[in-house]
């Protein structure tokens, strides 16, 4: 009989007094990999929490001592005893609430709350945001209440899948809950932070969101409907697209399948503006387009391309293969078995089409019209290059925040107009159709020829997607070409002048100097999309894991958590985190973190779907099998489930890399001048009218991402599965980078 | 009572409302392969997974040697499980999917792989351990994977629908294959299927479930000849259950009235009055003349099976099922016939 495994109580403990008494409670400016902090418990801003308690006059921090030592009492003993149970629950309890409350309650002004200074009198010390050694504390306490709640018996024990649980709830809930929520109290603050529920009304009725002047011949309709007029267009344009796309490359004998499934990867390598600037490039007043025909014809092009025609054909190139890539899945998900019994029937092929494969793909195509209609309500970058005097509600919060009106209440006002349109869309997406989507595809047991288009049909889609994919692949080549010219329009001279100085390297006293102006923004880039990989991959996978193996109390409400970022516009994001992350107990704004942690959660639930469409291709008994021989919770997963979900792994990582990349929306407001990323470098040389310079750069970056998909394949390896090999899931796009 | 192995008293699971176990209790002896019957849904799976560790029971206790294992995980149990699926680890070879048990419990690297070669060499797979699962044919791989539970010499081997998934012929073989490994090393077993031909063969006992609880628990014989109810009666081999009425009883007797005859049988706890009996197909006699056999029918369907008759036939008592040997002489349908009762495969049954 094997002895029952001990539990890693002592590991936590040791986590927890590490983070209080060695490592410096509050945020380094310098970070917490610069050793200047090491030892040095006689400063102030260095000290961890029990120096600072005991030396710098922060007394609120010493009870902390008491739920940290109780447990260990524990050590040695058996935990799952109803005593020591509660002793675990309350001790992580207490110490989590009290950790959480003192840094709310007491902050950089000293209390928090005037009503704290009234009663108590001012505070001599004040608190900073929190640091290594806090967040280790408040990791172990939670840990502690985790093995409390796994000792009384909850999800059968299993102190892995509680913590585990633990964990993602309270980084969902600070990370994505809280920043949101702040939003609503933002919108209730007047400008002088005190509480104003009738500016929050006049701000939500403001003729500026909610106007209908355009119907009636005034000058502009509200930024509200310009944004839902938007998204329906193009969710309609890309739907029908994404159709004609799929329906060639499954049910045709088209020659160039390949080339046409190659778009599928367009959006998730392409940056932001590119697709704007290479229509700006064809249509623009300079455009070869617009001159062509300004030649021919003797007519100027004009402006007509700055506005809502100009946005919308820029998002329907842009998300036209989002919805290929889903209506691939939902016209191969219409079983060709179906097909043939209909056919049997004695019904045409045309018959067939209307009566039985496309009422089949009703769901799916109701599915790839929300996710068009997200994506649209998202999108910053097109409607900032493009928009004209068409404005959205994506860059009015923008423009709220670093415009010259700075009116954050504003921007936090037009950021809940834009998340409840987009949760609306999203939670009608996931209650009606969502889960349709899983059921179609069974794995087995289906064979059939799928039947052919009938023929009229068939000429409609390639009429629709060979003109498309052409148009496509012109733009793309104008942007390769478009980095090699002088300036575009005008002077057509071959030139290699913005890639040199956006990457140049000249030899200086010292050996190389990267001199090009591009490499700080571009290495920072590479670095902070490489670092927030991993966390995203991860966390991802496991929330997957624990959505699809384990049953919970809660977990329909955990899911819709988790995946709830996926429709929060990357624009709420931004603000959401510089209102609620620019002061203690949080205050990370301008650090890299903010970037990181912004990457991390909102590409959260690319890996959560990943994993979840792996897992459910991985038989449950697997599991099953290796628990009972005798393999715990955390061996099964780190034996068993993380080499057969590598696939998955390489998806979320590659996905949540390269969308770190082309992330705009989300970090616009979080850049700073330490940390500039290559989307905002490039926004700032499109405002400058530098295009030649943006589109050079955005060459680079199609390529880098290219290079670093590759090579992601070559280390992640192929499964060792023999014949038994299951389709990796690809690219899934979060709304609006 | 140590030569029991597994102990369930009183055990209940409970999903939300749907009960799947309800009041159960059996105990299972060392060294016995013991097979739990039943249709799908009478929650025979559940109460193997409850053996596993795989769920934990709402309420009742669950002992497994001397110990008291009900609320412990299946990672701390001293099981091993088939499953009906296989459950080979697909990134493993057949050799690393035998040895894993011993892998994560931390033995020796040469250990673990002696006795993995040692186990395969028990299914007589010890030529293919550097194959991948995919690389074998379904009966090979479930040989596999149960070399793979036997390696931990587990107090409880679990065997979870092993065949369901190979098709007739290997079926038999490696039934035949599992029931004689498990004898050579005294091993306790507990096996589930749907499957009662599959259960008569193997087993040195039965627990039959329906609806959630044990119908009857017996050895394979006695549930045959002996079903405690209508419903073993019926899903243990094929029976025609009628109505029919006790005389009289007389010690452990009853004189049992059947169309024009009376018949003396065990009455098996039941008082005179209305019963029921259960006649096994092959039960019933097919008599020439229609006028003197104990009951008149007239053929309704027959088929010819190769080794025997199938016929379905329309009497006083309703329609019968019989099988008859007697492949050259084929009653017509619609000739009259007489059936006499044989001496084995009738009994009383309560309903």
């Amino acid at each position: 009989m094997p002895l029952k495994k001990t539990g890693p109580l002592g590991l936590w403990l040791a986590i927890g007094w590490v983070g209080f008494v060695l490592i410096p409670w509050y945020a380094q400016s310098r970070g917490l990999f610069d050793p200047g902090w090491l030892l040095a418990w006689d400063r102030q801003s260095t000290a961890p929490g029990l120096q600072q308690a005991l030396l710098h006059g922060r007394l609120w921090l010493l009870p902390l001592v008491l739920p940290l030592a109780a447990p260990s009492l524990l050590l040695g003993r058996r935990q799952d005893t109803p005593a020591a149970a509660n002793l675990l629950i309350v001790c992580g309890a207490l110490g989590t609430l009290y950790c959480l409350g003192q840094g709310f309650l007491i902050t950089h002004r000293g209390w928090g709350f005037e009503v704290l200074e009234a009663w108590f009198g001012p505070l001599g010390v004040r608190q900073f945001g929190i640091g290594g050694g806090a967040s280790l504390t408040l990791l172990a306490f939670l840990m502690l209440f985790a093995q409390g709640i796994a000792a009384k018996g909850a999800v059968n024990g299993d102190r892995f899948v509680v913590g585990s649980i633990t964990l993602i709830v309270v980084l969902v809930a600070a990370f994505i809950f809280f920043p949101v929520g702040r939003i609503l109290t933002g919108a209730l603050q007047g400008p002088d932070g005190g509480l104003a529920p009738m500016l929050f009304v006049e701000r939500f009725l403001d003729n500026r969101i909610w106007g209908l002047g355009c119907l009636t011949g005034g000058p502009r309709c509200g930024v509200a409907w310009n944004t839902l007029t938007l998204a329906l267009a193009t969710g309609a344009g890309t739907t029908l697209l994404g159709l004609a796309f799929a329906l060639v490359v499954t049910r045709t004998a088209f020659p160039a399948k390949r080339a046409l499934r190659a778009l599928t990867i367009l959006p998730i390598i392409t940056p932001p503006f590119v697709v704007s600037l290479a229509i700006i490039l064809l249509f623009g007043r300079s455009g070869t387009v617009t001159q062509f025909f300004a030649e021919l014809m003797g007519i100027d092009g004009g402006r007509w391309i700055y506005g809502f025609w100009g946005v919308w054909l820029a998002q329907v190139l842009s998300f036209t293969p989002i919805a290929f890539l889903v209506m691939i899945g939902v016209v191969e998900g219409v079983s060709p078995s179906l097909e043939e019994a209909s056919q049997t029937l004695r019904a045409s092929r045309w018959q067939t089409f209307t009566t039985v494969s496309l009422p089949l793909m009703r769901p799916g195509l109701a599915n790839a019209f929300l996710l068009g209609f997200i994506e649209s309500m998202a999108d910053f970058g097109n409607p900032l290059v493009l928009g004209g005097n068409f404005q959205v509600l994506s860059t009015e919060i923008f423009f709220a925040i670093v415009g010259a009106q700075h009116d954050p209440g504003r921007a936090a006002m037009l950021a809940i107009v834009l998340l409840a349109f987009t949760l609306m869309a999203f939670w009608a997406q996931q209650q009606w159709l969502g889960r349709k989507q899983y059921t179609g595809v069974s794995g087995k047991g289906d064979a059939g020829m799928p039947t052919p288009l009938p023929t009229p049909l068939e000429w409609t889609a390639y009429a629709i997607t060979v003109p498309w994919a052409v148009f496509t692949a012109v733009m793309y080549s104008m942007i390769l070409f478009g980095g090699f010219v002088e300036i575009w329009g005008r002077d057509h001279s071959f030139t290699l002048r913005h890639y040199q100085d956006a990457f140049g390297v000249t030899q200086g006293a010292f050996g190389l100097v990267w001199s090009g102006t591009a490499w700080n923004s571009f290495t920072t880039t590479l670095w902070i999309a490489f670092v927030s990989a991993i966390p995203t991959a991860l966390i991802g996978l496991l929330t997957a894991w624990l959505l699809t193996r384990q049953q919970f109390g809660g977990k329909a409400a955990f899911e819709f958590g988790t995946m709830l970022s996926f429709a929060i516009p990357g624009t709420v994001i931004g603000v959401a985190y510089i209102i609620a992350f620019n002061v203690p107990p949080i205050e990370i704004t301008g650090t890299g973190i903010i970037l990181i942690l912004a990457f991390v959660f909102r590409n959260m639930p690319v890996g959560v779907r990943a994993g979840i469409a792996t897992l459910a291709q991985l038989d449950k008994s697997l599991d099953e099998a290796s628990l009972t021989h005798r393999a715990t919770t955390l061996q099964t997963v780190r034996l068993i489930l993380m080499p057969l979900m590598k696939p998955a792994m390489l998806a979320a990582l590659v996905y949540s890399f390269v969308s770190a990349m082309t992330a705009i929306s989300a970090v616009i407001f979080l850049v700073s001048a330490r940390y500039e990323l290559a989307t905002t470098y490039i926004l700032n040389r499109v405002e400058a009218g530098a295009f030649g310079i943006a589109i050079a750069y955005s060459s680079v970056l199609i390529v880098v991402m290219l290079v670093v998909i590759a090579i992601f394949q070559l280390v992640i390896g192929e499964r060792r599965l023999g014949r038994r090999g299951a389709a990796a899931p690809s690219g899934f796009a979060g709304a609006g980078r | 009572m140590t030569d029991v192995t597994v102990r369930f008293a009183n055990v209940t699971k409970a999903f939300g409302e749907i009960v799947a176990v309800k009041d159960v209790s059996f105990a299972i002896r060392k060294g016995h392969l013991v097979t739990l019957l039943g249709p799908s849904g009478c929650g025979k799976t559940t109460t193997l997974r409850m053996i596993a560790g795989l769920e934990l029971p709402t309420s009742g206790r669950v002992h497994i040697g001397e110990r008291d294992v009900t609320n412990l995980p299946a990672t701390d149990r001293d099981v091993a499980m088939v499953f009906q699926s296989y459950a080979l680890f697909p990134h493993m070879t057949v050799l690393e999917n035998v040895g894993y048990g011993l892998r994560v419990s931390g033995r020796p690297k040469r250990e673990i792989r002696e006795r993995a070669e040692q186990a395969l060499d028990l299914v007589g797979l010890v030529h293919l351990r550097s194959r991948l699962p995919s690389e074998l044919s379904g009966g090979q791989q479930q040989r596999v994977a149960v070399a793979r539970a036997v390696v931990l010499e587990p107090e409880v081997l679990l065997f979870d629908e092993p065949l369901s998934n190979l098709d007739a012929k290997l079926r038999r073989r490696v039934r035949e294959e599992i029931r004689e490994l498990q004898q050579r090393l005294g091993l306790t077993a507990v096996y589930v299927t749907h499957d009662q031909a599959e259960a008569l063969a193997i087993s040195d006992r039965i627990v039959v479930m329906n609806n959630a609880v044990i119908a009857q628990i017996g050895e394979p014989r006695e549930l045959y000849e002996a079903p405690a109810d209508r419903f073993v009666a019926d899903f243990i081999g094929d029976a025609n259950v009628v109505e029919v009425t006790i005389s009289a009883t007389d010690g452990a007797v009853a004189e049992v009235v059947i169309g024009n005859a009376v018949r003396r049988l065990p009455h098996r706890g039941l008082g005179p009055g209305p019963a029921h009996l259960a006649i096994r197909p092959e039960g019933i006699v097919l008599a020439g003349d229609a006028t003197e056999a104990a009951i008149g029918g007239r053929i309704k369907r027959a088929s010819y099976l190769g080794s025997h008759v199938e016929y379905d036939i329309e009497t006083p008592l309703g329609e019968l099922f019989v099988t008859d040997r007697d492949v050259n002489r084929i009653h017509a349908v619609g000739d009259d016939i007489g059936l006499d009762l044989g001496t084995h495969g009738v009994t009383l049954v309560r309903v």
